[in-house]
């Protein structure tokens, strides 16, 4: 068993190696977990809460450690979170560019929340943003950095129904175009079937479905061939519909 | 129609904005109109001579005498001192607060060492301190400014102590995943998020260094405001005795205003109802 956090090799985004993951001795929350993620795929990571995939996603980002097993990932990655987690005493702009203190910081600040949609609100206060608004800035935050991995941890699950609709599209729009990696975690079925290459149903800390989805895009939640997948990850999620 | 209702407000803004302006002045003046009156009958009921002036000073008194301690310097000298007093305790304070705090708010390891002796001594009042002070630093300016800065420490210790704890964890969390130093996430992440503890904690030290400035300069003192009370009380003087309490209020009146402008100066990232209502 290795225990590392290495650079990946040209080929391959991101690797997972027999990660298995255990708290206190309990059942392991990961189990021997096997994962490959291709530069510039976008993988949606679906599971019931207690399935790992939140787990996985913070030993990815480096939040957990790797006790058994071995994650190869590229050095430059980005996590949005569920909370926007903005500093609220810093303008959004600085946020944005956080922990960066070369010149022309400001001028990439405005170039990222000009691609998110939200240069008119760069000098604002973050407490005075929307939902929405801040979730745009996590998500220039993240941008801003140009991550060849990004992981997206729910972002868009404390948002109101409309304001998702126009978040997921921004992100695939942004996906496009900076043609990074992308692992979504998600509990919302047809967000992963609108956005992602390939959706993994996680359980138990095991992968239980790894599908291709091959729906062209610009994809569109009434496409009907979202049906036969969309009932197979229900299945799988436990979730039998009618 | 009957069960159809009409929502209105005590007042009709067009009503309000029609108000004649001598009546608004007439509302604000009503503020200010109570002390005014207790002050003219104070100065009647000393006029009249049914308070002895031997037990309080007239009004008019007290004004004369102020302006007579200003004019022969008595005042600004005695003044200076105490703010001195105050001010060099307070700095003192701040830095001992401020320091301490950081050890045991940033470590684990800190926080063991110096935080139990703090919390063991905090209950200690720190005015039963004085006669042991004097044993060991003398009736200088030592034990005065040691006194003031003993009692301020606590406030700006613990107040920040708890801003730096309360710091949520999610925004250490993501300061480490967009790879900030150490260093970064105290300058970026903790110390602007205790400001508005500390600020409270501030406020509560200015609060306390005029309090344990007053017990150090009439215990023993040959200068300052409070030994200017305390030789006022050898000679009857009630009116320099009033005078000395007008400033030690307006002292602190002028602190907590400066405290409270700092507050908005600072937090101005804070939503408005939150402003200024750190206390």
């Amino acid at each position: 068993m290795t225990h590392t956090h290495s650079e990946a090799h040209p080929g391959t985004a991101v690797i997972v190696e027999q990660l298995t993951r255990r708290f206190n001795n309990g059942p392991p929350v990961l189990d021997g977990l096997d994962l490959a993620i291709a530069p510039g795929e976008f993988v949606a990571l679906l599971g019931h809460s207690g399935s790992g995939k939140s787990t996985l996603l913070r030993t990815l980002a480096g939040l957990d450690p790797v006790t058994d097993g071995a994650v190869t990932r590229p050095r430059e990655v980005s996590v949005v979170f569920q909370e926007h987690r903005l500093l609220p005493w810093k303008r959004v702009w600085k946020n944005v560019v956080l922990g960066q203190e070369d010149k022309g910081i400001r001028h990439r600040a405005e170039t990222v929340l000009e691609e998110v949609g939200l240069s008119h609100r760069s000098n604002a206060w973050p407490l005075t943003l929307s939902g929405g608004e801040a979730q745009r800035a996590a998500l220039a935050r993240a941008l801003v950095r140009e991550p060849a991995f990004l992981m997206l941890d729910e972002p868009f699950a404390a948002l109101d129904a409309l304001t998702r609709l126009k978040m997921q599209q921004l992100v695939a729009d942004l996906w496009k175009k900076h043609g990074c990696a992308v692992l979504l975690v998600t509990h919302d079925v047809d967000e992963a079937l609108l956005l992602a290459d390939r959706a993994v149903v996680l359980e138990r800390g095991r992968i239980r479905v790894d599908v291709p989805i091959t729906i062209p895009r610009p994809r569109r939640h009434s496409d009907p061939g979202f049906d036969a997948l969309r009932s197979l990850l229900l299945d799988a999620l436990g979730v039998h519909a009618a | 129609m009957s069960d159809a209702i009409t929502l209105t407000g005590p007042y009709k803004t067009a009503e309000a904005k029609g108000k004649p302006r001598s009546l608004r002045t007439l509302v604000s003046i009503r503020r200010y109109a109570s002390p005014i009156v207790l002050v003219c009958l104070w100065q009647a009921a000393c006029s009249l001579g049914l308070l002895s002036t031997r037990l309080v000073a007239s009004p008019l008194q007290i004004a004369v005498t102020g302006w007579t301690l200003v004019r022969d310097g008595t005042l600004p000298f005695n003044l200076g001192v105490s703010l001195l007093r105050a001010g060099s305790g307070l700095g003192l304070a701040i830095s001992f607060g401020v320091t301490l705090a950081l050890i045991s708010g940033l470590s684990r390891i800190g926080e063991d060492v110096v935080d139990a002796p703090l919390q063991v001594l905090r209950t200690l009042p720190a005015l039963a301190l004085v006669p042991l002070f004097i044993l060991w630093f003398g009736i200088g300016e030592t034990p005065k400014i040691l006194l003031v800065a003993l009692g301020a420490t606590f406030p700006i210790y613990l107040n920040l102590h708890k801003g730096i704890r309360s710091i949520d964890p999610k925004l250490v969390e993501m300061a480490s995943t967009l790879g900030l130093s150490r260093w970064q996430t105290i300058r970026d992440v903790f110390l602007p998020g205790a400001l508005p503890d500390f600020l409270t904690g501030l406020r509560y030290a200015v609060g306390v260094s005029w309090l344990m400035l007053v017990v150090a300069e009439q215990v023993n003192a040959e200068s300052g405001i409070g030994h200017m009370m305390m030789d006022a009380q050898d000679f009857l003087r009630t009116d320099i005795i009033l005078v000395g309490l007008l400033v030690y209020g307006v002292l602190g009146l002028i602190s907590d205003q400066i405290v409270r402008f700092l507050e908005s100066a600072l937090l101005s990232w804070r939503p408005d109802g939150r402003k200024g209502r750190t206390a």
